[in-house]
């Protein structure tokens, strides 16, 4: 029930100000943009929101998506390591 | 897709696996008593059963599925009266398809269709206020659902239909706050939650504040998560280092959707357009004190009970179906004796079986043949 999308706004709709086009999995679809909105609309404009029920809930945060999945690297680089040292992991 | 594909990669899912199962090892918690996590979103218990996560867990710990999704805790007189609501001829009733066919007393939305009323199921309600415009003869109706993730969105559309001064338009409130329901929850005698994943949309409305409760008074570990398996996994283990470190604090690993302080003009838009209102039913638990939640005092001329009148209906749930120590973590959905008999998906008993994100639903559709498989298995060895 609480699904939530990404999309990207692509464009602003002309005739209503509180929405927005955003491209989703290669799709044009309408949203409601009031609620990430909180200086000029223009600035909207390439940024990946979270849509729930056709509107813009969240800006997605690159650089938070970034850094999670980096850690989740950097766990992968540990544990690789530990592996090879705890003899478990194939020496080349 | 983006900020979805790079959250499934099989290859950091193993490495998160991995070092689960070291942690798990320092837990105060064995097999027989496992570390219990209680996830509340329909989303979470969706994707642990599509993608075998609780298979994946060390024997340390176990989910339990929580009364996560809003179509679930639905009482059977809330749908009778939306039913009611739908019956008059004038009427067009907007559902998400969710709620459709969950059953009241006097049968679904679904039912009530096939007997004439004009029930439509609608993707937002921004469709339902279009259906008011385009039908001004009509009076239009709007099942608002949900928890704090759709509530901001009631708002915005209410705002704008008394913007537009639509006066044929009209909601059925069956909005719910989803704290008072945990505080609810920990307050019981016999339920055993060790930690909690929290919801990541509702969340991201809500911010992170309102979790600390949970935390101080309770002394629960808490972990607002996001909905690809790297996430799971990553906020269980986030769970696991707490307890290992002794330490009881609510965390965000759903970041990049999260801010701190969630969305303040949802904030602002729910403040406007609700109030709380005392207590509210939740199927399967009773009634719950300050869960309810009715329109504020400007926007009850959209308030679509006042508007028809529906009688109030309460009504009993069957002692049969044990959805409630389903939604407690008190039983498995395969251990209720209507589950895959009485109740299936295609004619639900309860409502944990009609929506998808439903814990009953989720094991009918991923695990009900390997139960079978297993039932069989201890008969012939039997």
């Amino acid at each position: 029930m609480c699904i939530g999308i990404p999309g990207q706004i692509v464009a602003l709709h002309e005739q209503q100000p509180d929405h927005a086009w955003a491209e989703v999995c290669g799709m044009r679809r309408e949203v409601n943009i009031a609620l990430v909105c909180e200086g000029k609309r223009e600035l909207l404009i390439g940024c990946w929101v979270l849509i729930h029920v056709g509107f813009a809930l969240s800006k997605l945060d690159e650089q938070e998506a970034q850094e999670t999945l980096a850690a989740l690297h950097e766990m992968e680089e540990v544990e690789a390591d530990v592996a090879l040292f705890l003899g478990r992991g194939e020496v080349r | 897709m983006r900020f979805v594909d790079e959250f499934r990669d099989p290859k950091l899912a193993k490495t998160l696996i991995e070092r689960l199962y070291q942690r798990a090892a320092q837990l105060p918690y064995t097999a027989e008593k496992p570390m219990q996590i209680m996830e509340v979103c329909g989303g979470h218990t969706h994707a642990i059963f599509k993608f075998g996560l609780d298979k994946l867990l060390p024997p340390q710990l176990e989910f339990i599925h929580g009364p996560g999704c809003p179509v679930c805790v639905l009482p059977m007189g809330r749908i009778d009266a939306c039913c009611e609501i739908a019956a008059h001829p004038e009427v067009i009733f907007c559902t998400f398809g969710d709620a459709l066919r969950v059953p009241g007393k006097q049968g679904s939305l679904q039912q009530a269709r096939e007997r004439g009323a004009d029930v439509r199921v609608v993707y937002s309600p921004l469709d339902a206020l279009k259906l008011a415009r385009e039908n001004s003869q009509r009076s239009v109706v709007f099942f608002a659902l949900g928890f704090e993730t759709t509530l901001p969105v009631t708002a915005v559309t209410l705002q704008q239909a008394r913007r537009e001064g639509l006066s044929n338009f009209s909601v059925f409130c069956q909005h719910i706050s989803l704290m008072p329901t945990l505080r609810s929850l920990l307050l019981q005698d016999d339920v055993r939650i060790d930690a909690f994943l929290a919801p990541g949309h509702v969340s991201m409305v809500i911010g992170t504040a309102p979790y600390h409760f949970i935390n101080q008074q309770f002394g629960k570990p808490l972990v607002i998560s996001g909905f690809e398996p790297l996430d799971m996994l990553q906020s269980v283990l986030m769970l696991v280092e707490q307890v290992c470190e002794a330490s009881c604090k609510t965390e965000n690993q759903y970041r990049r959707v999260v801010p701190q302080e969630g969305n303040l003009l949802a904030q602002e838009a729910m403040r406007d357009v609700f109030v709380l209102a005392g207590s509210s039913e939740w199927r399967g638990l009773g009634l719950i004190e300050h869960s309810g939640i009715s329109l504020s005092p400007a926007y009850t001329v959209f308030d679509a009970e006042r508007r028809f009148q529906p009688q109030v209906q309460s009504v009993a749930d069957d002692p049969r179906a044990r959805c409630g120590e389903v939604l407690t973590g008190r039983c498995k959905p395969h251990q209720c004796p209507l589950f895959g008999t009485g109740c299936t998906p295609h004619n639900a008993f309860g409502a944990l079986m009609v929506s998808s994100e439903g814990a009953c639903a989720a094991w009918y559709q991923y695990r009900h043949q390997e139960t079978e498989q297993q039932d069989r298995q201890r008969r012939v060895a039997g």
